[in-house]
């Protein structure tokens, strides 16, 4: 994901390795192509929860082990997740005062996506796997 | 000072009226913000699921209850305004759409999108359930 990033910087950007506001593009870009992959993504995981998620349990480990089924539900959360991680920087960029409390809020708000997409892949491969 | 009335203000909330630009452009935040902490319940909800049946029936006892799918309603509401607005903001960083009545257009048309998409998922949830 990003790999078109350097081909849109300067070369004087590329030398640096630094945007405007430092990692401020790479951040923007990522934004973007998680938004992008999640619109698809986010719409067949809602119709599928809405006929799956209230069904009983065989049917609706039997959705999630699907092949095609489980891999695309590892996608959206990591998609879902890394989306919201870098959407979260930006609202605690905006409201949180002090450098120290910004980047201990930023870091609480990345280690709760990295637990929950961590936590929800996990669960999926245990249930592709039948344990 | 004479000029200060005249002055230009950036958009501030005890100045500008609600209208319907400001108020989708936070409700684009607070979705997102709400979005993130409904993973919680999506991945517990998975989690049930690879742990086994009883566990699997307390959790959906608990989201199939009556503010549970209350909770599910809004956050339903919350995912599909996202998604569509968040498509709004993918055509404007395209430079396209700051027309003022386009922005106006484009801000009613992803309400409607939101409320259909809403009613068209828990239509699925009630009619095809599995
Ligand atoms: C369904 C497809 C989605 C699309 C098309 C989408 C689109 C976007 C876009 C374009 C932005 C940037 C807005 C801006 O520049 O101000 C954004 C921000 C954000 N999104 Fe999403 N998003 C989607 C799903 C999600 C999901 C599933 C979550 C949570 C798990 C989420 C959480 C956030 C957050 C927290 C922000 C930051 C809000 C802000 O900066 O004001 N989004 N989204």
């Amino acid at each position: 994901m990003g790999g078109d990033v350097e081909s849109y910087k300067t070369p004087v950007g590329r030398v640096q390795g630094l945007g405007s506001a430092k990692s401020g593009f790479r951040h923007w870009w990522g934004q973007r192509v998680t938004a992008v992959a999640l619109v698809p993504l986010v719409l067949w995981l809602g119709f599928g929860l809405a006929v799956y998620g209230s069904a009983d349990y065989e049917a609706a480990r039997a959705w999630v082990a699907g092949p095609v089924t489980a891999v695309l539900w590892i996608v959206a959360l990591a998609a879902a997740l890394y989306h919201a991680a870098l959407g979260l920087q930006v609202v605690i960029e905006d409201y949180v005062d002090g450098d120290g409390m910004k980047v201990v809020a930023i870091l609480a708000a990345q280690a709760f996506c990295i637990l929950l997409a961590v936590g929800g892949i996990i669960a999926v491969l245990r249930i592709v796997l039948g344990g | 000072m004479q000029t200060k009335n005249n002055r230009p203000l950036s958009p501030h909330l005890t100045i500008y009226r609600p209208q319907i630009t400001s108020m989708l452009s936070i409700s684009h935040r607070a979705s997102g913000v709400l979005l993130a902490l409904a993973a919680v319940l999506l991945v517990w909800w998975l989690s049930a699921l690879a742990v086994g049946p009883e566990y699997f029936a307390t959790v959906q006892g608990v989201l199939g209850s009556g503010l549970g799918r209350i909770v599910l309603f809004f956050v339903s509401l919350a995912v599909f305004y996202h998604l569509c607005n968040g498509i709004r903001h993918l055509v404007w960083d395209t430079v396209h759409g700051f027309e003022l009545e386009a922005v106006h257009r484009g801000g009613w048309i992803v309400v409607a999108a939101a409320v259909v998409l809403t009613v068209a998922v828990w239509s699925a949830a009630y009619l095809w359930r599995a």
